[in-house]
């Protein structure tokens, strides 16, 4: 690169050279290190863009699953319907199917219509029937199975309104979408407009989400993380009472006591393998060891939990380790002194001083664990489950399903009202893993010492 | 659950020997505690770890010659009924043992040391339970199906009928597509990002770019997925795909290979980050000191000085992208075929393991085996790349130390 001063044509004052003026290639030079700052500040642009349209995109499509639309009617339940031989002994009503209690429901939508004297050219019944969910029956029966002393009197009942409907509410779906949709009419969504107008149709915030099961394919309305949110809470059950002890107990050894050798070069080289395997191959030595060779069973929280802390293992025991090596050794050398054992020194002093490390490591790989799909799609997680697990231990055998799975489980559905909520999902997950994370963040900063 | 209340029972008598071993050892010693060897909580841990061990061991060996089908699930009362008696078996035992000159804290220790050295072999048992049902029925899998057909075969349309042509290229192909797409996304703007983090920003801002750029690592794979799936796809389908005339799919390569490369970069931009920081401050002073422009220090003397660190980062990253299952689940699509276009479906390895292991599977068919094979040859990629990556990383740091 020469630095000689080059004549330039243009303007008179830089026809001399002078070290006030930059000259061409000085200005080339700061020409290339402007653009060069300004490809590092893209590049953190471009991340930090990336990180808000993501969380933005999630929220908007996702916040609609927190807020459900309920069409409030008085129901007459018919008791020549509902309770055919008219004892009312639960277990012979029990015998009457949701279907009677559609009937009696489509009945009291109809009358609602009637008598708040709304009238739209080309309504038919199906479609004023078709208002609710076809969910609406089975909370119905619900109620009455639960107080038989209800039949036969007037109830005022808030049922589940459709999931078109209550799209078109959160503007999912529109009057000229509907025309093409088999599944619902401009005329029905006309009516279900002048139902909101009168207050009968509200919209308002929806714990059910929260707590109900999975719904099948015909009432994404319905449909809820309950099972998945308690299936999930039992995996890292799992993992918090196998992952942490095995993986402290494990650093423990390697960071402490192990002799350096041929043997432990093994381990760690392992460990640190490990932490790099795709997940999926978690997941396949799940299903290879623990449902084929070991015969638990399939979809349980106890298999997943299992895959998942073999998965959050070196990431705990690496996170341990670094929390074991920053306690300086003088600490070590002082318990020695006045005559500790080796194992006294470690389990009296030196564990103490780490907690607050090996803590946030734990929350950390925690974390990780909660967010994993791949491997417990192969362990069977993905079915459909409508039945709550027990309470643990017996209920990490039952089927369940998983937070993340859930939304896997959902986005392979024809609906697109499962894209809400498989977002919703996503919102409820990242809660999670948000406050776990603060967690971590506070541990660290009130226990962490420097040295 | 007999076992976990037998399980359970054992604990309580564990603790109640701690309690007994403890007052004996204090009896033992009478009015001179400075008589006995070890402390009397050492005592009470060896009697409570007595009864406790042999029951764990008992209902190990029974899950595990449940599991072999040695003993048949309703034998539970039994093995509860043994566990509880060797637990008994152990406290006595333990019981008897304390006295003055007992070295129970020696032995407590020796026991503890094992059970330490138990839980660091069981990071050997998982890569061994890993490496042996992967080979055990990839071993059935060729036993059945041509292993030259899979590994050169270049057609991929398994039929449940049987006659599949299982080859292993097309997926070989679509992985390495996406993975090149979603490094050429996350190499440069990781790594501008490091360096602008490293060497030009302010206080300030990295004190908020950074940890919001670690906020993208934290974030679970299937959210990205969705990502994919319901913005980043359609997105593309819609602006550039369809109007240029390339293809009408919402899933494709692209999808997928920028989606994956979004979640690479908080990956490649902290480890780039360690490794600039590496760099000795001497040589960026030297460069500076001759009158080089912070760019031209960068360009000229840390990146080549960083370039084997580097390297590795871009391994590792590689290495992540190729066994990332979920983006390409949702964002890939399943058609397996070998094409250059981007905007077309494709589909990785990943992804065909999921598809032949989810739902009803007949683990005797090469339908569902193969996809141990694709497993382990996914392994051994990912290993490789691993290894050679750590090993480049290694030596880079003993450079500088």
């Amino acid at each position: 690169m020469t630095d000689m001063p080059m004549p330039r044509s243009g303007t008179a004052s830089a026809a001399k050279s002078s070290l006030m003026v930059a000259d061409a290639n000085t200005r080339r030079r700061n020409a290339a290190e402007k653009r060069f700052r300004l490809y590092g500040a893209t590049a953190i642009g471009v991340a930090l863009l990336a990180l808000v349209v993501l969380l933005f995109t999630i929220v908007r499509d996702g916040s609609g699953a927190f807020r459900q639309t309920y069409l409030a009617i008085p129901v007459q339940l018919n008791a020549e319907v509902l309770d055919p031989k008219g004892n009312r002994n639960p277990e012979e009503m029990a015998k009457v199917l949701t279907l009677s209690y559609g009937k009696v429901l489509d009945a009291a939508v109809e009358a609602a219509v009637v008598r708040e004297n709304i009238q739209i050219q080309g309504l038919t019944e199906k479609q004023i029937s078709g208002l609710i969910s076809k969910e609406a029956s089975a909370q119905v029966r619900h109620r009455v199975l639960a107080n038989p002393d209800l039949i036969g009197q007037m109830i005022d009942v808030d049922v589940l309104a459709n999931g078109r409907v209550d799209g078109f509410f959160k503007g999912r779906v529109s009057m000229e979408s509907a025309a093409n949709d088999k599944n619902t009419s401009p005329e029905q969504l006309m009516l279900a407009q002048e139902l909101r107008d009168r207050g009968l149709m509200v919209t308002r915030f929806n714990w059910n989400f929260l707590t109900n099961p999975d719904a099948s394919d015909q009432r994404p309305e319905a449909a809820g993380v309950g099972i998945a949110i308690l299936g999930s809470l039992y995996m890292m059950l799992v993992v918090l009472l196998l992952a942490v002890p095995i993986g402290v107990g494990a650093s423990i050894y390697l960071e402490e006591f192990a002799p350096k050798n041929k043997w432990t070069d093994i381990i760690e080289v392992n460990i640190s393998n490990l932490a790099a395997v795709p997940s999926i191959v978690f997941g396949i030595l799940g299903l290879a060891a623990f449902i084929n060779f070991a015969g638990l069973p399939q979809s349980a929280p106890i298999v997943g939990g299992l895959v998942l802390t073999l998965m959050t293992l070196p990431t705990i025991i690496i996170s341990t380790r670094a929390a074991l090596k920053a306690v300086p050794p003088s600490i070590r050398d002082a318990a020695l002194g006045v005559g500790a054992s080796k194992m006294q020194s470690v389990f009296h002093h030196v564990l103490p001083l780490a907690m607050p490390g090996i803590l946030t490591g734990t929350i950390i790989g925690l974390a990780q664990a909660l967010g994993e799909t791949a491997p417990l799609l192969l362990i069977g997680m993905v079915a459909f489950v409508k039945n709550y697990p027990a309470a643990p231990p017996e209920g990490l055998f039952d089927p369940a399903s998983a937070l993340p799975v859930q939304v896997y489980n959902w986005t392979q559905r024809s609906d697109p009202a499962f894209i809400e909520r498989a977002s919703g999902a996503i919102i409820v997950l990242l809660i999670f893993l948000f406050c776990m994370n603060l967690l971590a963040i506070y541990l660290r900063r009130k226990f962490e010492r420097r040295w | 659950m007999p076992l976990s209340w037998a399980l359970f029972a054992s604990f309580l008598l564990a603790i109640a020997g701690y309690l007994v071993g403890r007052s004996r050892a204090f009896s033992a010693a009478g009015p001179d505690i400075r008589k006995l060897h070890s402390r009397p909580t050492y005592h009470g841990f060896l009697v409570g770890l007595a009864a406790f061990l042999p029951a764990v061991v008992v209902i190990a060996i029974a899950s595990l010659l449940r599991m072999s089908g040695v003993i048949m699930a309703e034998a539970g009362p039994v093995v509860g009924l043994v566990a509880l008696a060797a637990a008994v078996v152990g406290l006595g035992w333990g019981i008897t043992r304390i006295g003055v000159d007992f070295h129970a804290r020696n032995t407590v220790e020796r026991i503890v040391l094992g059970i330490l050295i138990f839980c660091s072999l069981i990071a050997i048992a998982t890569t061994a339970g890993i490496v042996l049902s992967l080979l055990f029925e990839t071993g059935k899998f060729f036993q059945i199906y041509d292993w030259k057909t899979f590994f050169f075969g270049t057609e991929w349309t398994p039929r449940f009928q049987g006659n599949s042509q299982l080859g292993i290229l097309p997926l070989l192909w679509g992985t390495l597509y996406i993975s090149l797409i979603a490094l050429i996304v996350s190499v440069p703007i990781g790594l501008f990002a490091a360096i602008y983090m490293s060497e030009y920003a302010s206080k300030r801002v990295r004190g908020i770019a950074k940890p919001a750029i670690e906020i993208l690592a934290g974030i679970p794979t299937i959210v990205y997925g969705l990502f994919a799936l319901v913005t980043v796809g359609p997105m593309l389908r819609d602006y550039f795909a369809q109007p240029m005339g390339w293809g009408n799919s919402g899933s494709s390569v692209l999808t997928a290979g920028l989606v994956m490369g979004i979640m690479l970069i908080p990956f490649v931009s902290s480890l780039s980050d360690d490794i600039i920081n590496a760099v000795p401050q001497s040589l960026r002073d030297g460069a500076l000191g001759l009158g080089s422009t912070p760019s031209e220090t960068i360009r000229k003397v840390v990146l080549p000085a960083a370039l084997p660190g580097v390297v590795g980062a871009v391994l590792l990253a590689a290495s992540r992208a190729i066994g990332e299952t979920m983006i390409v689940v949702l964002g890939a699509g399943a058609s397996a075929r070998m094409d250059l276009n981007p905007f077309e479906a494709m589909t990785t390895i990943t992804v065909k393991i999921v598809s032949q292991l989810t739902g009803d599977s007949d683990f005797n068919s090469p339908e569902t085996l193969v996809a141990f094979a694709l497993g382990l040859t996914l392994f051994v990629i990912t290993l490789v790349l691993n290894v050679v990556a750590l090993y480049i990383v290694r030596k880079y740091r003993e450079q500088y130390e």
